[in-house]
């Protein structure tokens, strides 16, 4: 059977000089893969936002609907958890939620998925909470205490509570970039072991004899892989709406520290 | 036992974390739909948390499927 961890293979297509910084070692300028798909992603990204607003009428004709439906969606989802102050972080969300969808969306149509690399969703996953943790400090100062300090609880309880609070902050960046990791990876060696056993069970079937009975067996692997595959288009959407959420849901935690809405 | 053996055990019994996340998942959508039957015109504006529960129920299922892919590749 096919090593069904192959696709996740970095590769490098042009190979540029190592990059030193001093102190902190020498970084692999390559262009590899995974830098083809994120850039074509992001190319996609401007070049459909270019078109969408490129002769915007006043009654939207389709294009224009699907870019001003996508950017009103973000816009509500952005002012329904952070509240009215959601619209200034909206271009943060709206970005790496479309940035996601897409580099996940290709996934589906390149050999190539950019966020099955935990160095890619490690990193959108450190810019979410050091963007948290800035608008924190300069919003807050020294109140982000109140972060770990939930309101109205007993001293006693505060014991228990306050350290419990500070690992869950601390585990967000963990989770998120792993949430995101992990269902793409998991999808996608999915997809391929099952389209693995069409071939080895076709294979099977050819020898004839008693192998003609993994006929069955290999049409049902290919209804797996047909399901599966629609199933891995509403995670690459789903996975992309909840990294947008949980970024949403981050921000209003020190947007609005200390007073619910 | 052989260390290799030992290994695809110990990444098989990591996974099973994962039976936790679905249980835990299976509750919120059951949980979700019951709310929503009873009373559909509120069921579209929890979509939102009803996503969000849902993602961080799993996360813990994809921390167990994460460990099994560290014993398997990563040690």
């Amino acid at each position: 059977m096919a090593d069904p961890m192959h696709q996740f293979e970095v590769t490098k297509i042009v190979d540029l000089p190592d990059f030193s910084i001093p102190g902190l070692g020498t970084i692999d300028m390559a262009f590899t893969n995974s830098t083809l798909a994120m850039t074509l992603a992001a190319g996609l990204i401007v070049a459909f936002f270019a078109a969408v607003t490129a002769r915007p009428t006043v009654v939207p004709g389709r294009l224009q609907m699907i870019g001003e439906g996508v950017f009103s969606y973000i816009d509500n989802l952005t002012e329904s958890i952070i509240g009215h102050e959601g619209r200034r972080f909206f271009p943060y969300v709206f970005t790496i939620f479309l940035f996601i969808l897409v580099m996940n969306l290709l996934g589906m149509f390149l050999v190539f998925t950019s966020t099955s690399q935990l160095a890619v969703t490690a990193t959108l996953g450190i810019m979410t909470i050091l963007l948290v943790l800035i608008v924190g400090f300069v919003r807050n100062g020294a109140a982000m205490y109140k972060l770990f300090v939930p309101a109205g609880v007993p001293w006693y309880m505060l014991i228990l509570v306050t350290p419990i609070e500070f690992i869950s902050f601390a585990l967000r960046p963990v989770t998120l970039a792993l949430r995101l990791f992990g269902n793409m990876l998991g999808g996608h060696v999915a997809l391929k072991v099952f389209a693995g056993f069409v071939v080895s069970l076709g294979a099977l079937a050819a020898g004839g004899g008693l192998g003609l009975l993994a006929i069955p067996a290999a049409g049902l692997s290919l209804a797996g892989v047909v399901a599966l595959t629609a199933l891995e288009f509403l995670v690459a959407f789903l996975q992309a709406f909840v990294f947008a959420v949980l970024t949403c849901v981050y921000l209003n935690d020190v947007v609005n520290l200390g007073h619910h809405h | 036992m052989e260390a290799e053996a030992a290994k695809f055990i110990g990444a098989g019994l990591a996974t099973l974390g994962m039976i936790g996340a679905g249980i835990g998942v299976g509750t919120i959508f059951g949980g979700f739909l019951q709310g929503a039957t009873r009373n559909p015109s509120a069921a579209g504006g929890q979509f939102t948390n009803l996503i969000l529960g849902a993602a961080l129920t799993e996360a813990l299922g994809i921390l167990a499927f994460v460990l099994g892919l560290l014993i398997l590749f990563a040690a």
